[in-house]
Order: structure tokens, then C-alpha cells, then sequence
């Protein structure tokens, strides 16, 4: 029933056969990890966030665990189900910390569940290392909560690259300036939606069709419909996974073939690739990553060989880059006192080697290195727009759908 | 008041003064737990000064209490925070009003999907209000602690109890009563049963606002897909069946094992939770029909001893 | 203006796939099934399942889904709910009895399939290619699931009206007491018309699954809304659910193209507590005696 006996097992095993002798007792870190496995939720942290948490627990112990003061310890995963219920990622924080007695925790899945958990993770003096929080709150929520930390970047950078990448389009003169833009009516639609027409429209760019539609609606042909008669050069949907699949869905059906299509959440899963085929081709959505990385390309990797599924082209490494961070703090204190730990993380000066690429925190334990926009190029999504990070690609314009 | 009336009253406050103390001795696992159960037991003891003489199930306890937590995400920079709570129960007992005028002559199972179809209805008119205003998700950012949450909701309970206690020594009570038993034969006695009826959907409507208002600084990111997730409202209802709603203290003997049912299995089974809940539901619906309540009304039966 | 009026007829169609099964369980065997939306779930696995493993087309699939969700449903029905309908009072205590009993079924149900596939969203690419009506396009796959959804809606209608086991049926809805007193034996009845429901709930979810990602814990959404459909369609009148839902289905496309998409759910709850109020018994329901 628990997955951590199985893993520790495999992990012992390997250990073992490597010749170190049982007389050395080992030690364990652990490590406790609530998220959503059912709820509105549970899609998508199956594609993003558990494959990554128990890849890099398993890739931890192969090699022989993390290495501390007084020699390597394994790592013991504990899981729970906050089944998407803010209430419940509250309790299973309180339980795995003061009960499961864990060492350190997996920052939860999503904005919400993680900023309900914060100040259980705060008092408690648990580093809060989150992948999957996007907010443009981090001034506010680092002085209300200094052990949190964030990976993937803000809203408004986000929205705002999104927006530069028509401008830039526009000025080499591929695109015009007609822009539909709907967005799915919840407070990250809204947040979304809201930046990125500010932008727009500073920019001169006309926002020929505007509208949002309620969570979970997949019935969809309506707003492409009136998108459609708008006639806009380029698409932009602030969306979730079922309706991102249901807008590429009608796109293609009614043939409506803007220059920049552009969908955000689960656009960037392998998932999507698998559904559409060659007719991804050159949408645009969130995130992406630098295929040609040889630590990305590991990382897919060695995902694929564990989960059976790809990793998503942007929060999979998000999150895997939170654990990686947090045992790079562990190794180089070489102890897992969380007061020595948090003392490192919240020191800016220190830089860690993820999946991403080097990452450092600044004075809001903000991430200010990150993929913005992606876009499906053969088979791959690739980064085409960024802060601060190497091998960004450059955009194609989306060339119908047949 | 007869001296078992005082007895009663001695007891029950005794009972909350120590329960009160509960932060005093532990402030994290146990009073988080605490703190859930105080929730479920503000809202399933009100919903059933409602449903239970009438026999109306509402499920729209998630409308209420989203409404609250919008009260407090939207006031608390501007407002002092103990005017929230105020201003949602004056909201929530509005909106208990309209619904209750115009929906009181449904019954049974019409009644049961309008309150369903009204919260999602208020989930969707808010969400549109936000998208059209460009509002972003709401912070509560506050320095109120778990154990403020857990005070108040105690606070609650008492005030609760106290209504639920003073409505049953009442000319209301008395109302209800035969309302519960026979609605026709109260109306012909001259009882005016739709304002008991819309009197009682406004304390509870007003008591779930106030509990959503007390709970938005601990989920700290207010969204109406969390704020009025239906799933509340079935777990109230399901708390307060299983604890029965023949008296006053049913729903607590509900919510109590229900919430350290839900904890335990959550704990011990963290791949099939789900799973487990749903065939605990099961069980508790074949072996406990009319809840705790029931089972005592039997053993008293069987056993002849009460105190009347 | 087509546009609008054919794909809110498409949207109907899927609708009445989810809604139709419901009307069944609740206007015959009187059992307010919550598990509804889950059971539709579980025929868009079934679907999905064949469709990956086997290059099976999930209209196929149906000779396999709905014979499979019948037996299921009919044990369910017998095992689980017979007892309560047994033990119960009066309708409202089998009401209460039913909404907490499925409720924890339709848990039960999530965890079985979390389970059993992961909780990770699926979908798959069949006839999405368009079709051309009168210069507009639509999606082959709903034109195709709209038509087997008239199919089994005639087929439906045709059998209870002119059948003596759908006369029987009949019977149940309309009163159980009385059909007892005539000779009909409802428990048998009503176990049928279960699981003749669940049967036509997992074929809609084979078919919807052909145009909706769906996951293991989406279920509720389509509870909510067969609950909404067959209330507004009257319970135990298969043509109100069927006019119910094309309604709804143009509405929401009207609201939805015309006015504001933001607004689509709004405009059906207002729609439905509307007719609630005015029509407790639903559009075609009988005024209850």
C-alpha cells in the first residue's frame, strides 16, 4: 500500500549490492509529500507534479542517498492525498510535521493549496520551496512567509512575454495588430487575461474579440465561432488542461488558422503532442523548456523510464528543481537541521544546479531565470521566450492546421 | 427554567470552557483537527435548526459560506475585522430571505437541487463580477493565528447552541414541532409556517456566512472554485445525518467521528482515501439509519431509562 | 444564426447522453443516483481503454459498454439499494437514504478508478475531422454521438410506449403502490430500469469520451448537470428530458455566442430555477396528487 517500503527497498538493495556493508547504519531523511491524487486537481498534478517528486527521490537514493556531515542518508518518502481541499492540505501538512515527524516537505500543488499550507510550513519552520505556485505576490507573501521560495516564475512576467512575443512579431511585420484574447473565468484566467491586454493595448494592438467562460466548460465551438468572425491575427487563451484540448479541438474543426495560436496550461504536456500530432505544430503556450539541454534531455529521460510519461515542457522540471534545490542546501550544510538548512536556502548568495539551469533567489526568494512562452516545433516544445536563460528559439508563425 | 433547564445550561458551558482551552495545550496537529471539527460543527448544528423540523435538505451551505469568505477577502484592508462576520451574516440572512420566499412551497427533492443549482449559480454570477471588474485572486493576508479561527468558531458553537436551545423553548420551537409532524394540521391551527420556515433558513444561511468570513484567513487564497466547492455542503449534510437530526447536540455526535474517520483514513491510506471514504459513507448509511440520535433513541427505548 | 441552432443541438445530444440514464433511475426506481456522473466516467475509460489497446472504434465499443454497465448497475441496484428501498418509510426517507448512499458509491467509484488508471487526464483523436452544414463546420465526432443519442432516445421511447414491459415501467413511475396492487412485481421492475440507466449513462460517457478529456474525479460535473436536466424535464417522462436538454443545449449556445460565454452556466441556473419555480413538476412532469 505505501510506496515508500517498495522504494527503500529497491534503494537499500542497490546500496547493498554496491558493497557498502549492513554494520554501517544508515540514515534516513524524511521526506513528506501531500498533493492532489483526487479532486479537480489530480489530472493535472498526475502529469506534473508525482512523477517528478518520486523521480528525484528515486534518482537520489540510486546514487546512494543525500551526503551529510556524518555520511549519506536515504531518503523515505511519505505520501498523502490532500484530494485538491485546501482544508485537507492544511491537516496533511500539520500531520506529516508533527506526526510523520518528516524532516522537510514537498511544497503542495498550485497556487492555492500551496498558499493554504504556507503557514503551517512557516511556523513550523519547514522550507516551502514551491514549483508550481504562480502569483505575482512574492513581495507580500516573502515577508508574511521567509521559508518560501518560488521556481516558477511570476503572473505578470508571464503575460506580459506573451504579449512582447506578438509585439515582436509585429514589428518584423509577420503579424498585424488584431488580438482575440478569452480566458478561462478563475482567479489565474482573470490575472492573466488582465496583464496581458494591458499590454497589448499599450502597444497598440487591438483586442478585436474579448470574453472568458466558466471553469471546466469544454463545450466550446461558440468562442472560436465568434473569434473566428473577429478575423484576429493571433489567439490567446489564458486556459486549463480540458479546455485547452477543446479549443485546439474546435480551432481545428472550424478551420480557424490565426498567425499566433496560443493556449497556456497543458499545452506543454507530452499529452497534447499525442493528441493533435503534426497539427500542434507551432502553437504557442506556457512555459517550455531548452531541448537541446543535455540536463533536460537526461531528465526527460530517465521520467519517461520511470512514470511511463513524458515530462510536461514546463512545471515537470519546475517541480524537480524544487527537490533538487532543497537537497543541494541539505549536501552543502551536510545536515538536515531545517534551521541550518532554511539559513542557506535564504541566503541569496547561493547558487544551485538544477534541470533549469543554475537558479538563485533574490531578496523576495524569487526565481528570476525562467521560460515564459513555448512553442510545439517538431514534436518539441521549445522555449521561445525567457528571462534569463540560454538557447531560446525563435517563434514561427502557425501555418493553418492541415 | 427548571433546575434541569440550569443543570443543562451548567453543563454545556462547563463543556465549552474546556474545550476552549484545547490551544493551550497543543497548538498544531490536535488543533488543526480542532479546528476542522469546530467548522463542521458551527455549520452542521445550523443547518439542522433548519432541516431538521422540516425536513428540508439544503445543499446550499457552499453558497453561504463562499459568500463569507468573499466578505472577508473583499473587507478585510478597508474594514475592521470584527465587522466581517457582521456584514456576511447580514448578507447570508438576505440571501437565506429571497431564497426561502421563493423557493419554501418546493418540497423534497425540488427544494434539494435548488439549493445545489443556487450555489453553483452564485459561484458562477460571482466569478463573472470578478472577470468583469479584472479582479485577481484575493490574498488574506493577516496576522490572525489558527487558534484566533479556533476561538471564534467556539465563540460560535456557543451562540449556536444558545439559539438553537432558546428556538426550542420558544414559541417557534412549539411551531416547528408541529410543523415537523404534520404541516397542514399546523396551518390549520394557525401557525404561520412559511415565515417559521424562512426565519430558520436565515439563521442557518447567516451562520454559514459568518463561518465562511472566520475561515478566509486561514485558506489565505480566495477563489470561488475553493470558496464554494460543493463538496462542503454534502459533507455537512452528511455530518449532521449521521449524527441525527432529532436534537440538539446530533450533529456534534456526527461530526466528531466523522472528522477523525475522515483523518485516519487519510493518514493510513494515502493512495485509496477516496476509495475508503465512500465505502465508510456506505457502512454508516446501512448500519446507523437516523444516525446517533437514532441509536440512542433505540437503546433508550430498549432499555427504558431517560430522564422523563 | 444555424450556427447557433445546430450546435446547441449538438450540445442537447450530449446532454440527453447524460441525462437520460438518470431519468430512468430516479423516475422509475426512485433512487436519486449521484454516482450518475462516475458511471459516465467509467464508460468513457471503457472507451478510451479499447480505443488505445485495440484501435477499437468506442461506437463499437457500445455492444460491449452497455450489456457490461447493465449487469453492473443491476447488481448495484440489487445488493446495494434494494435494502434501503426495503427499509424506508416514506419517499423522502429513501431520498435521504439514496443521496447519502450514492454519494459515498460515487467516492467509492472515483477511488476504484484513481486506482485502477491514475488520475491523469485521457482523451484520444476519432472522426475529429469537420463536416460541412450549410457553410458552417462541426466536429464528426458530436454529429456522430448526436445521432446515436436520438437513436437510443427513440428506441427508448419507442419501447416504453408500446411494450408491456416498458408499460410496466410505466406503471412504477407513476405510482409503485399502485403497481404492486395490479400484480407488477416492482423490485424487478425497478432493478431493471437501473441498470437499464446505468447502461445509458456509461454508452454516453463511451461517446462523449470521443470529444472530452476527461479524469477519474470529473464525475461530479456531469452529476450536477443530469440532476439539473432531468428536474427540468419532469422525472419519469423520458421526452422531458430529451426536450430539457436540447434547451439547455441552445441556451447555453445562445448565451454563450450572443451574449457573453462567462455567462453560460449563469444563464442555465437562472433557466432551471426559473422553471423550478414556475413548474416544480419540471416541463413535462405530472402535477404530484
Amino acid at each position: 500500500m505505501k510506496r515508500r517500503s517498495l522504494m527503500m527497498g529497491a534503494a537499500t538493495a542497490a546500496i547493498l549490492a554496491a558493497g557498502i556493508t549492513a554494520a554501517q547504519a544508515q540514515d534516513t531523511i524524511r521526506l513528506g509529500a501531500a498533493a492532489p491524487k483526487t479532486g479537480p486537481l489530480a489530472g493535472g498534478a498526475d502529469v506534473t507534479h508525482w512523477p517528478a517528486v518520486r523521480l528525484w527521490v528515486h534518482l537520489t537514493n540510486e546514487a546512494g542517498g543525500l551526503q551529510l556531515a556524518d555520511g549519506p542518508a536515504l531518503i523515505e518518502l511519505i505520501e498523502y492525498d490532500d484530494q485538491t481541499n485546501p482544508q485537507q492540505a492544511i491537516q496533511a501538512a500539520q500531520r506529516m510535521a508533527t506526526q510523520d515527524r518528516v524532516d522537510f516537505m514537498v511544497a503542495p500543488y498550485s497556487t492555492g493549496l500551496n498558499l493554504a499550507a504556507a503557514p503551517i510550513f512557516s511556523q513550523l519552520g519547514y522550507p516551502q520551496i514551491t514549483g508550481t505556485n504562480v502569483t505575482n505576490q512574492q513581495p507580500e507573501l516573502s515577508a508574511q512567509f521567509p521559508g518560501m521560495f518560488f521556481v516558477l516564475g511570476r503572473t505578470g512576467v508571464m503575460a506580459e512575454d506573451t504579449a512582447q512575443v506578438l509585439v515582436d512579431l509585429r514589428e518584423s511585420g509577420e503579424i498585424g495588430s488584431r488580438v482575440a484574447l478569452v480566458n478561462v473565468a478563475d482567479a489565474f484566467g482573470i490575472e492573466m487575461a488582465g496583464i496581458s491586454r494591458a499590454v497589448l493595448e499599450e502597444n497598440g494592438f487591438e483586442i478585436v474579440y474579448q470574453t472568458s467562460y466558466p471553469l471546466g466548460t469544454q463545450d466550446i465551438a461558440p468562442i472560436i465561432d465568434g473569434a473566428r468572425a473577429a478575423e484576429p491575427d493571433a489567439f490567446i487563451a489564458w486556459s486549463y488542461p480540458g479546455d485547452t484540448f477543446a479549443l485546439t479541438d474546435q480551432a481545428i474543426v472550424q478551420n480557424f488558422t490565426p498567425s499566433v495560436f496560443f493556449t497556456a496550461v497543458a499545452t506543454a504536456f507530452p499529452s497534447y503532442y499525442g493528441r493533435f500530432g503534426e497539427q500542434a505544430e507551432g502553437v504557442m503556450g506556457m512555459g517550455g523548456v531548452n531541448p537541446d539541454d543535455p540536463a533536460f534531455q537526461a531528465f526527460a529521460e530517465a521520467h519517461t523510464e520511470l512514470s511511463g510519461q513524458g515530462p510536461d515542457f514546463w512545471a515537470s522540471a519546475s517541480t524537480y528543481a524544487t527537490l533538487e534545490i532543497l537537497g543541494q542546501a541539505i549536501e552543502a550544510t551536510g545536515s538536515k537541521d531545517r534551521a541550518v538548512v532554511m539559513e542557506y536556502l535564504q541566503d541569496n548568495s547561493n547558487t544551485y544546479e538544477t534541470v533549469l539551469g543554475p537558479v538563485q533567489f533574490n531578496e523576495m526568494n524569487d526565481n528570476e531565470r525562467y521560460w515564459t512562452v513555448g512553442q510545439w516545433q517538431d514534436g518539441v516544445f521549445r522555449g521561445v521566450a525567457a528571462r534569463g536563460r540560454d538557447g531560446v528559439s525563435d517563434v514561427i508563425l502557425k501555418d493553418g492546421w492541415d | 427554567m427548571s433546575m434541569r433547564d440550569l443543570r443543562n445550561l451548567f453543563l454545556a458551558a462547563l463543556a465549552l470552557g474546556l474545550v476552549a482551552l484545547l490551544p493551550l495545550y497543543d497548538t498544531g496537529y490536535i488543533l488543526s483537527i480542532a479546528t476542522t471539527m469546530a467548522m463542521f460543527t458551527v455549520l452542521a448544528t445550523s443547518w439542522a435548526l433548519f432541516s431538521g423540523p422540516t425536513h428540508y435538505i439544503s445543499l446550499a451551505t457552499a453558497a453561504f459560506f463562499g459568500l463569507g469568505t468573499f466578505v472577508t477577502g473583499l473587507g478585510f484592508q478597508t474594514l475592521p475585522m470584527w465587522v466581517l462576520p457582521i456584514i456576511a451574516a447580514g448578507l447570508g440572512a438576505v440571501l437565506a430571505a429571497l431564497v426561502g420566499l421563493v423557493t419554501l412551497r418546493l418540497s423534497g427533492v425540488y427544494f434539494v437541487i435548488f439549493t445545489l443549482g443556487l450555489a453553483e449559480l452564485v459561484r458562477q454570477v460571482v466569478t463573472w463580477v470578478q472577470n468583469r471588474t479584472g479582479q485577481r485572486g484575493m490574498y488574506v493576508l493577516t496576522s490572525i493565528t489558527e487558534r484566533d479561527i479556533y476561538w471564534q468558531l467556539i465563540g460560535m458553537a456557543a451562540l449556536v447552541f444558545l439559539v438553537g436551545w432558546l428556538i426550542a423553548r420558544s414559541r417557534l420551537g412549539f411551531a416547528l414541532r408541529i410543523i415537523g409532524n404534520d404541516e397542514t394540521v399546523a396551518k390549520h391551527s394557525g401557525i404561520d409556517t412559511a415565515a417559521a420556515k424562512v426565519l430558520l433558513f436565515m439563521i442557518s444561511g447567516a451562520v454559514a456566512a459568518v463561518v465562511g468570513a472566520m475561515m478566509a484567513p486561514r485558506y489565505i487564497y480566495i477563489e470561488p472554485s475553493t470558496a464554494f466547492a460543493p463538496i462542503l455542503s454534502f459533507q455537512v449534510v452528511i455530518m449532521a445525518l449521521l449524527g441525527g437530526t432529532g436534537r440538539l447536540w446530533g450533529p456534534l455526535a456526527g461530526v466528531i467521528p466523522f472528522t477523525l474517520l475522515w483523518e485516519f483514513i487519510s493518514r493510513n491510506a494515502p493512495n485509496q482515501t477516496l476509495l475508503l471514504l465512500g465505502i465508510a459513507f456506505l457502512v454508516i448509511v446501512y448500519v446507523l439509519p437516523g444516525g446517533f440520535v437514532g441509536l440512542y433513541e433505540r437503546l433508550r427505548h430498549r432499555f427504558g431509562s431517560g430522564g422523563h | 444564426m444555424f450556427f447557433i441552432l445546430i450546435t446547441g443541438l449538438l450540445l442537447g445530444g450530449t446532454y440527453a447522453l447524460i441525462a437520460m440514464g438518470l431519468n430512468l433511475q430516479y423516475g422509475v426506481a426512485r433512487i436519486m443516483n449521484l454516482a450518475n456522473g462516475e458511471m459516465l466516467v467509467a464508460g468513457g475509460f471503457a472507451a478510451f481503454w479499447v480505443y488505445t489497446a485495440g484501435q477499437v472504434s468506442p461506437i463499437a465499443a457500445l455492444l460491449v459498454v452497455a450489456p457490461l454497465a447493465f449487469v453492473v448497475n443491476w447488481l448495484i441496484y440489487r445488493i446495494m439499494l434494494r435494502p434501503l428501498v426495503k427499509r424506508a418509510k416514506s419517499r423522502g426517507a429513501l431520498e435521504v437514504d439514496s443521496i447519502l448512499a450514492t454519494f459515498g458509491l460515487s467516492f467509492a467509484l472515483v477511488g476504484i478508478m484513481t486506482w485502477a488508471f491514475g488520475g491523469g487526464y485521457f482523451n484520444y483523436s476519432y472522426l475529429s475531422g469537420r463536416l460541412d452544414i450549410f457553410g458552417s463546420s462541426y466536429a464528426q465526432n458530436r454529429v456522430v454521438a448526436f445521432s446515436i443519442a436520438s437513436l437510443i432516445a427513440a428506441a427508448l421511447w419507442l419501447w416504453l410506449s408500446y411494450t408491456r414491459a416498458g408499460l410496466r415501467m410505466r406503471a412504477v413511475a407513476v405510482s409503485p403502490e399502485s403497481a404492486r396492487l395490479v400484480g407488477i412485481d416492482v423490485p424487478a421492475v425497478s432493478a431493471l430500469a437501473f441498470g437499464l440507466g446505468g447502461a445509458v449513462t456509461a454508452s454516453g460517457g463511451a461517446l462523449i469520451s470521443m470529444f472530452f478529456t476527461l479524469d477519474a474525479s470529473v464525475g461530479v460535473l456531469f452529476t450536477m448537470k443530469a440532476l439539473i436536466i432531468v428536474i427540468m424535464g419532469g422525472v419519469g417522462d423520458i421526452r422531458g428530458t430529451i426536450v430539457a436538454a436540447l434547451i439547455l443545449g441552445v441556451a447555453e449556445t445562445f448565451v454563450a455566442r450572443v451574449i457573453d460565454p462567462g455567462l453560460t452556466l449563469a444563464a442555465a441556473y437562472v433557466l432551471f430555477l426559473g422553471i423550478l419555480l414556475f413548474r416544480p413538476q419540471g416541463l413535462f412532469g405530472k402535477k404530484p396528487t
